[in-house]
């Protein structure tokens, strides 16, 4: 197989469950979120930050694929186009 | 892949040194922000005008924020916070100006932000706490765990800047992409989601380096307060 194809082939499987993992986390830390703000509206502010940093946290499991899926398409370290 | 490149443009080259196209938004965001702080604070006044409102309450805001997290009376972490905040806000926002597209898309900015906050952690560290006390918190739960901290100490500020970088390339890939599909109006939805992701990502990027500042200063307090 053509060490293109690979890649890309690569790159969309890196994207694809990099980001199903990080979507199922990310629903379940705001479904908590909304919990605790809907039982406690006084900490919504503590809380919201909290989640704010924690989805930064989340997120960057799926930034980190993004990345890899990009190195492979646009500076592959193997193929010598 | 017409029209779609990763590669910062080079300007100018001056001698050996090739100026790109985020060091000069970057400087331009930069002599920006500076000359409005100067002019926005040159005539301030007991009782403050419209623009001497918003300033005051922009500013109050960031203040209460770093102060809430750091958990500090004094405000003397603001300033660089602060500033990191507003560069990084104005920096994400600059896709706004036609022609313009924001340093943070390109790795080097979000890296020299991230190093600027990693170098940052530590002076501050040893400041609030002197070397040894600043020291003694890599071995504070247990001395097997000091290379953990030493990874995390790497790990963090890679996350950081890749956090930035690949929000706001993939962005503006995305943006390229649909404005290469179809022609003028359809990427209006898309700038307005870029605007929104900018203004999180410069809120979480503030927000974890005050974190981290916060943990390098009061972490030795733990042990009196038992509070994490």
């Amino acid at each position: 197989m053509n060490i293109s194809i690979v890649s890309i082939m690569g790159a969309v499987v890196a994207v694809a469950i990099g980001a199903l993992g990080p979507a199922f986390a990310e629903g379940r830390a705001i479904v908590a979120a909304m919990d605790a703000i809907a039982r406690q509206p006084d900490a919504a502010p503590t809380i919201s930050r909290t989640l704010f940093v924690g989805l930064a946290m989340i997120e960057t499991m799926a930034i980190y694929c993004l990345v890899i899926a990009l190195v492979l398409i646009f500076a592959n370290p193997f193929a010598h186009a | 892949m017409t029209g779609i490149s990763l590669e910062d443009p080079v300007l100018v080259q001056l001698g050996p040194i090739p100026i790109k196209g985020s060091l000069a938004t970057s400087v331009g965001i930069t002599v920006v922000l500076s000359a409005a702080s100067w002019f926005a604070t040159r005539r301030l006044r007991l009782v403050p005008g419209k623009w001497q409102t918003l300033l005051e309450l922009f500013v109050t805001t960031l203040d209460d924020q770093i102060r809430q997290i750091t958990a500090q009376e004094s405000s003397r972490f603001v300033p660089l916070l602060g500033t990191l905040f507003l560069f990084i806000a104005t920096a994400n926002l600059s896709l706004l100006v036609p022609g313009v597209h924001p340093p943070t898309e390109h790795l080097e900015t979000p890296l020299a932000l991230a190093l600027l906050v990693f170098f940052s952690v530590h002076v501050l560290g040893v400041q609030a706490r002197g070397l040894g006390g600043y020291l003694r918190h890599y071995l504070s739960p247990n001395p097997i765990l000091a290379p953990l901290h030493a990874i995390s100490e790497v790990t963090r500020t890679f996350s950081l800047t890749v956090r930035l970088f690949g929000n706001m390339m993939s962005h503006g890939l995305v943006l390229a992409v649909v404005a290469m599909l179809a022609g003028l109006f359809a990427p209006i939805p898309i700038i307005a989601l870029g605007l929104l992701v900018g203004l999180i990502q410069a809120y979480i990027f503030t927000i974890l380096a005050t974190t981290y500042v916060a943990a390098a200063i009061t972490a030795h307090d733990n042990d009196r307060k038992g509070a994490a």
